[in-house]
Formats: C-alpha cells, structure tokens, sequence
C-alpha cells in the first residue's frame, strides 16, 4: 500500500515545525527522512501517527483519505512506530511487553481439556491472559524476520539493541504495513546498527515500507531506497541512494545566507598562550560509556571557539563537565593556569566562569520566582545582596531594575515571574546573571535556541563583546548559522570525540560532513586536528606550574 | 504568592506573542483581568469552606434524630422538616461560634467574654508551629509526614529538661524550650540527611521515624528516668512549675505565653523564607533543583537545613504541648501528639505554605475545634462533624478543579494540588 502526506502543515504557536510537507512512501521501499535535529522530522512523523493533529494537510492511503485521531487510528490503518525513546515497561517480559495494548485472553491449559470450562470465554474486564499465544506469536515473528528475542526475557534485561527487536515485532504483531523508525541508530552500537539494517531488509523484501528518520548520512546510503531531505520545516529536496554524502550534507545543512554578526577578526595574535585548556577530558555516562572521550582543546583570551555537532555527541556533558556539575572520568580544565577540574559548580562559577546552560527552563531558571529573583541566584548570597544571612531586597530590585535597562529584557514587572517571559526574554535574563559578574571565561550552550531574531542578535553582539574585551569564549551550538556568526575557529564533535578543529572559512558542506562522522575528501581539518593536538602537547610542559 | 506562581492560561499565550505586542501596561491588565476571571486560590479556599460547612450542615440534618422524624412526615407538612432542619443548623452552627469567638450570654465577666477567644488561640498555637514546620519543607520541595516524631522527640527533650532543671523561669523556660526545638531539629535533620546523603525518600523515613519516635516515648514514659512514681498511669513526672509556659490572661484563661512564641515563630519563617540568603536558597532548591546547582547551590545543604528548622518548629508544637496549659499534668503522656503533626500538613495545604496564610488556617481549625466542643455540649451535636468538616476544606482546597467546576470558574491549574504533588515528588 502507499502511503501519500500531503501539503502537512503543524505549528507551534509561532513556530512552524511542519511546511507544507509532501511525502510519498511506496509499497516495499526504504524511505529515508533526512535532516538535522529540529528540521521537523520527529513532528512529521507525529502527526502520521496521530499523536499531533495537523493544522493543513491530509494523510492518503492508497488514494484514500485517512483521518488519525490518535495511535489506535494509525495503528488500525497499518501504521506501526519505533519511538527514539522506547514505550516498553522494564519490569515486564518481552512477550508481555508485545502484547501491552492488545492483550489476547483465552482459556488456561488446564481448563482446555475439560470440555465446558474451555468454552468459557475467560475474557471481559477481567480476562485470563493467554500467555503462551503471546510468546508464541512473538517466536513466530522473531523467526519471520531474524529478530532474535528470548519472549521469556526481562526486558529490563535487555541491552539496547534488542529492546529495539522488542518495539519492532510489537509493530509487526499489529501487522503494521508502514513501520516508522525515528532516529533507531541513535543508541545502537555500529554492530546492532548491521543487524537493524538486515532486518530492514527483509521487512522490505516481505512488501513491508519503512520510513527511516536520521541525520546519518552514511546509514542513509547504506539501506535507502529513496531520500527525502528536510529543512526547517519544509521538503528541501528528494535524492536516490546514489546521491553522494556531499550533496546530501549541503541540502540538509543549507546554503542560506549567513546569519552575521559585525565582528572583527580577533585581536589576539596566533601564538598567545592559551586561557583555557581542556586536555583528554574524558566523561563517563550513567552506564560506564564514554560520551565525552578524550577531547582537548585550547582557547585564547579575546577568541570564540565554536563547538559544532549533531545533538547528542558529547557537548551536553562536555560542558557540564567544565561546571563542575558532572564529574570528569580523565583529563584536566585549566583556566588561566588554574586547575578546575573536580571543582564544585560554584568554586567554578567563583573562578569566574559564566555558564548560559541549554535548557534555561530546566537548568537556569526557576520559573515560579522574579525576574529580581532570578537575576542574582549565582550572587544571592554575597554583597551587595547578601550580608550575614540576611538578604538586602532593595540591592536585589536596584540590580534588577539597572539589568532590564542594559539588557533590554522586556517584562510587565521585576516582581512577575521570569516564566511568564518570552523565551527571548527569559534567555536575556540569563545571559545579563552570566555576565554580569567579572568573567573570564563564558560558556554559553545553544545561547539563542527558541528565542526570537530581534534577541538573537542582541545576544550575539553581547557574546563578541566579551570576546572583544579580551576572554576566551566557548560557543556550543547545533546550528550551523550560529557557529558561523560567532566561532573564530570551529570545533566539530561526534560521539564524544572532537572530529577536527577548523577556520571558520571552512565550507558548510565539509562541516556537514564532519558532523556526520566522516571527513571531507578535500578539506584539510585532519592536519588542523593534528596541528592542535601538537599545540596542546607542546603547553601541556608549561602549564604545569 | 501563590497568586502568582501559577501561570494562567493567558500567561501562556501572551508568553508567545512578538515582542513588540507587549507592552508592559496591556500585560498587567490582561493579567487582572485573567486573575479575576480565573478564580484565583484565595477565592477558591474562601468557596471551599463554605461548602465544607454546607456539607457539614447536611450531616448536622441527617443526624439530628428530631429532625429526621419530621422528615419522615415531609408530605405532609414540609414546614415541620425545615423548621426542624434550620433550627438543627443554626443552633450547631451558632454554638460553634459562640465557642470559638464570643457568646453575648456568657459576657458578664470580662473572663467569660474572653474565654472564646482564649481557646480558639490556644488549640491554635501548636497548629501554627506544625503549619509552618510543614509549609516550610513545602517550600523547599520536601514533604515533612515526620511531624509527629519530631514532636514527640521534642516533647521528650523539653520534658527532661523541665524536670531535671532545677532553675529560676528565666533559665529553665528558655532551656526548656531550647531543648524542644533542639530536639525536634535534630530528628528532622536525621531525616534530611537521609534524604540528602543516601537518597532515601523523605515521605518514607518520616513516617518510618514517627514509628521509632512513638514506641521510644512509650519506653520512656515506663522508665525509672521518666516515669512519676505518684502516678498509677504510664505519664512522666511533671516538669518544674519554673519551666511552664505563663498564662497570659489569669488563671482561668488557658491562653498562654506559647502564643507568643507562635507569633515570633511566624516573623522568624517569614523573615527567613523572604529575607534571608539561607530562605532564597531553600525556595530555590525546591522550586528549581537543577537551577539551583547550576547556579552553585548545594541542593543537599538546603534540604538538610530545611528539615533541620522544619523540625525545630515541630518541635516547638511538642513544647506547647508539655509546657503550655494544654494538658493538665504538665508532663508526658502516650497521647502528647494529639495527631497534631498530621494535623499540622492540612494547616500548611489550606495556609498554601505560606506564614501568613498558615497562620489564617491555624486560626481557623483552632475556632473549629474550640466551638467543636460547644457545639457538642449546647447543641448535642458531635465534635466529630469539626473533624468532617475540616477534612473537607481541605479535600477542596486540594482539589481546585472541583471546586472551580461547582462555581463555574475559569481555572488556572491549581497551586493547592502542584503544592502537593511537588512535596510528594521532590
């Protein structure tokens, strides 16, 4: 059966997530949705499976139109979804796990032989599981297609890959015609991504389609049949398998004109001694992996260093790491010689870090209380805020009121709560904390995400007035318009490793690559890689009083 | 606060529109105009109460035996089973006034006039120390079930010292009371330790401590150390006469110095909570845990101290109880806690963690339980109905929706139920 989007349109108040997008997937074929992190992919594939309503558009089943209200209309319709984060429930087992939703009930074994009780329905609102048809369905399927899963397993148990298998055949025990898998790659190891790929196939060769969502362009190659890179929002362009990565990086990363910045060349001559120096920094996640591994580098007073990436590649926890609020594993933070690795949040902050986090809602603001509230919780507790415990309320709403004059920030009150900001605004009050103290290093992590352009370039102007006056300045961002309005050199991370540090007159396309995991074929970032490290190794000697 | 804590719906919207929409002077008007018609949680408690009492009447009705036999003959002479019905309420409902703030029959004396009032604020001085103990941990993100340990452990300390100090007042009541608050802070800071250092779930260790605390006391009241040999109960000997709490108003009036004690406890949580570095510290821990570490606060730290003063002030409900003219002995019993550190959570709900309005909720279930009592003698009715009827404030204010749906009130998301659901997932 094809599966036909036509003209899908969704916003999110005033953001638009989904254009207009047309999409075709035929019966059989590996179709693949390509495009950076919050190009409006995952959305997309919500509103196929009814977990968002379209504001235009029609979905069309072999020529029919299709109304999904919700998961079981998609499901009914033969639309089956991975999710990236898993709906399975630890504690149960995998046969139980497939059958959650569609519990089939029947009589125990014991009651089967005996005539009259077998013919009991043992179902309605308390029915009796029908535990062995469950797994035998799930061996069935798992057979079928060479999904390799003990039905009997925790899934808890499981690692990954195979947690994985389990929302698959859950997929395919509802018979689903069109599976969508959102970024499945994602937590596999390159091995479990080999296995997931031959499943696909044989879902392919059994006339089953697949819509694979991913940013990868060499998974892309390796199993699509059709490409469909999205942008922004929109359908920038279709490709088939034969398209080289090259191309497929410039479409999904863009040619738009550059976001600028009136920025002058750093005043700072090549050689100066760097004022910050990460070395092997190497960060460990909840399960031992590493996700930061080894990463080095060096900025100089009065230069921006930009860290380019996918999401997901280490910068959450590479920068949580030099705060201070995730232990390092391996490896040294220096600041203007200072050591500051397995220093606490604020012994760092105190050392004059500034830190703008990615999520401001999360990590930088407390919605409930005041903008005046919010500007000093770094500072609270010292003069003139703070004296012997007691707090200075006059000192607070006089430094609230002179920030909101510098910053611009637009607000009903100093006393409303900075939740009821715009995000632009909210994200001002954040940058005018960071930088109101004496710094002399800001750490500033998506610094412009969800807020509006008349902020965005009020925050980059005040990020290249710090580097003006002289600081060393790291740029995290996953977009590439960012890092080129700001970063002097650009730092490209994937999983956890830095791929190469390179000018930012590098073309968008070889930073596409690099961000992809694969190095340009003309670009030189390798020697620039290599010249850093040499760099690094050459101070290391010096740094160490 | 809480006015304000909770965004309303028109927030939301006007938190998208362009900047340049918003001008300051439309975005405090809109927000008037959406506080007004949203039903904002004062309007809410005052809805709450009046239907608590209304439900209350109905009980008052239906177990009143006069009136349901007027009933039974509702056909045929309505009038008889409304009469009955009205004069069942007001009586009951007139009673409970007359107990908790003045009765115009008894204001011969100025004793009598007073004495009301004199009850309602003595049963409320151990509600606003638990009110505020339990509203504080709220603010900080804890929810503080251990009230009753606490006391308890409070009232076990204030009671040694009471009977051991042999001093003038002005020693042994400020080492009394000392001790108390000593006591109870100790016991809530084993508890935000808990909570802190390993993790242990600070809803779960409390009641786990309440358990400890309760079959210590019984220990201890049957011990050589405690026990009062004079006694043929398991009670403690008395503390001294130098260690209790002074009346305020004569002998015949219970009111007693612990009232000012409250007072000066609701300035110090006020002052703390709003004006101190170690309150802003608290508020941000439990509003914004992860902002507050990024911003290099010790999450930990916070949660310690708020247990540490939570508990303090619990343990100064176990000091009124022992030194105040609660009970007549002035000494420990098994019963000392009177169910006050559960109490003490529905004050802080209804009072929205704030001083202020925990005071307002200690004031009120104070004057319910005072009129309570003559509510049952004037009017025959049970003191249990106080007990129903002060669940049932509190089953509304927990329930915003409810109520807004009864009243056809806009929401806005319900501070009384995120205040809940913040202390239970903290």
């Amino acid at each position: 059966m094809t599966l036909e989007l036509r003209g899908i349109t969704k916003r999110f108040g005033s953001l638009v997530a989904n254009d207009g997008i047309d999409l075709e997937v035929r019966p059989g074929e590996i179709h693949c949705l390509l495009g950076e992190n919050g190009a409006g992919k995952s959305t997309l594939m919500n509103v196929l499976y009814g977990l968002y309503q379209p504001d235009a558009g029609q979905i069309l089943m072999d020529g029919r139109p299709l109304t999904i209200n919700g998961p079981r209309d998609a499901i009914a319709a033969g639309i089956g979804m991975v999710h990236q984060h898993f709906m399975l429930i630890p504690v149960f087992t995998v046969a139980e796990n497939v059958m959650l939703g569609d519990e089939r009930t029947g009589p125990p074994r014991w009651a089967r032989s005996l005539g009259p009780l077998a013919r009991l329905g043992w179902s309605g609102p308390v029915g009796w599981l029908d535990r062995r048809r469950a797994r035998r369905d799930v061996a069935e399927i798992s057979s079928r297609y060479g999904l390799q899963v003990d039905p009997d397993a925790l899934v808890a148990d499981l690692p990954v890959g195979v947690q994985q298998r389990v929302e698959i055949i859950k997929a395919l025990i509802r018979d689903a015609r069109v599976l969508i898998l959102d970024e499945p790659t994602a937590v596999l190891t390159p091995q479990e991504t080999e296995e997931l790929f031959s499943v696909m196939r044989s879902l392919r060769a059994s006339g089953r389609s697949i819509v694979f969502i991913t940013h990868k362009l060499k998974e892309v190659k390796a199993v699509a049949d059709r490409i469909t890179v999205i942008r922004r929002g929109a359908v920038v362009g279709t490709a088939g398998p034969e398209a080289s990565e090259r191309e497929l990086a410039g479409l999904m990363v863009g040619r738009d004109v550059r976001l600028t910045v009136d920025k002058a060349p750093p005043a700072v001559p090549e050689d100066a001694e760097p004022a910050f120096q990460v070395r092997d920094l190497t960060v460990l996640d909840e399960s031992g992996q590493p996700v930061v591994d080894g990463v080095s580098f060096d900025i100089r007073a009065g230069e921006i260093l930009g860290i380019a990436g996918v999401q997901g590649n280490g910068q959450t926890e590479l920068t949580e790491a030099i705060l201070g609020l995730r232990p390092a594993a391996g490896g040294s933070i220096r600041l203007d010689g200072r050591e500051l690795t397995g220093r606490s949040p604020r012994q760092v902050l105190r050392a004059g870090v500034g830190y703008i986090p990615e999520d401001r809602g999360h990590d930088a603001l407390v919605a409930d209380s005041s903008v005046a509230e919010n500007l000093v919780l770094d500072l609270f507790d010292r003069p003139p805020f703070g004296r012997r415990g007691s707090m200075d309320v006059r000192a607070v709403r006089a430094n609230a009121a002179h920030r909101v004059e510098e910053f611009d920030i637009r607000t009903s009150s100093i006393d409303a709560p900075v939740g009821t900001l715009s995000g632009g605004n909210q994200q001002k009050v954040v940058v005018a904390r960071e930088m109101s103290r004496p710094l002399r290093l800001l750490v500033a992590s998506q610094p412009t995400r969800g807020v509006d352009v008349g902020a965005m370039e009020f925050i980059h102007r005040r990020i290249v007035a710090e580097r003006d006056q002289g600081r060393p300045v790291l740029i995290v961002s996953t977009e590439l318009d960012e890092i080129f309005a700001l970063a002097d050199r650009i730092a490209v991370m994937y999983r956890g490793k830095i791929m190469a540090i390179v000018p930012p007159e590098t073309s968008r396309e070889d930073i596409g690559c690099l961000m992809a995991g694969t190095s340009p074929d003309a670009a030189g970032p390798p020697e620039g890689a290599a010249d850093s490290q040499k760099d690094a190794a050459a101070k290391d000697g010096d740094a160490d009083e | 606060m809480s006015e304000q804590t909770a965004p309303s719906e028109a927030d939301q919207t006007v938190r998208q529109t362009p900047e340049k929409e918003r001008t300051p002077q439309s975005g405090r008007l809109r927000r008037l105009a959406a506080h007004v018609a949203a039903g904002p949680p004062w309007v809410v408690t005052v809805l709450a109460i009046a239907l608590a009492l209304l439900v209350g009447a109905v009980l008052i009705i239906v177990s009143d035996s006069e009136v349901t036999t007027a009933f039974g003959y509702f056909f045929a002479r309505p009038s008889d089973a409304l009469t009955a019905s009205w004069t069942a309420v007001s009586t009951a409902y007139g009673a409970l006034l007359k107990g908790a703030i003045f009765n115009p029959g008894n204001a011969g004396s100025a004793t009598a006039a007073l004495t009301p009032i004199s009850e309602t604020l003595t049963e409320a001085t151990p509600l606003i120390f638990g009110g505020l103990a339990v509203g504080l941990a709220f603010r900080a993100g804890l929810f503080n079930i251990g009230g009753q340990g606490q006391l308890i452990i409070g009232a076990i300390a204030t009671t040694w010292v009471g009977f051991t100090l042999d001093a003038p007042a002005v020693i042994a009541l400020p080492a009394a009371v000392l001790a108390g608050i000593a006591g109870g802070a100790l016991y809530g800071g084993l508890a935000g330790w808990l909570k802190a250092g390993p993790g242990a779930h600070e809803v779960i260790v409390t009641i786990m401590l309440n358990y400890v605390a309760y079959l210590l006391l019984g220990y201890l009241i049957s011990s050589e150390v405690f026990r009062d040999p004079d006694n043929p109960q398991p009670v403690s000997k008395p503390v001294a006469e130098a260690a209790r709490l002074p009346h305020l108003l004569g002998d015949s009036l219970r009111v007693n110095a612990g009232l000012l004690l409250a007072i000066a406890a609701v300035v110090f949580t006020w002052w703390l909570l709003n004006r101190s570095t170690l309150g802003f510290q608290l508020r941000t821990v439990g509003a914004n845990p992860h902002a507050a570490r990024t911003a290099g606060m010790s999450v930990g730290y916070g949660q310690i101290m708020a247990m540490v003063i939570s508990g303090g002030l619990m343990g100064l409900v176990g000091v009124s109880q022992v030194l105040g003219t609660a009970n007549a002995h002035n000494a420990l019993t098994q019963q000392i806690d009177a169910g006050l550190g559960f109490t003490a959570i529905t004050v802080a709900l209804l009072g929205r963690a704030s001083p202020l309005g925990t005071v307002a909720a200690a004031l009120l279930f104070g004057a319910l339980q005072a009129g309570g009592r003559e509510m049952q003698a004037a009017a025959g009715v049970s003191i249990e109905i106080v007990t129903v009827i002060q669940a049932l404030i509190v089953l509304f204010v927990a329930a915003p929706p409810l109520v807004r749906g009864l009243f056809r009130l806009r929401g806005d998301g319900g501070a009384g139920t995120g205040l809940l659901a913040k202390g239970w997932n903290g």
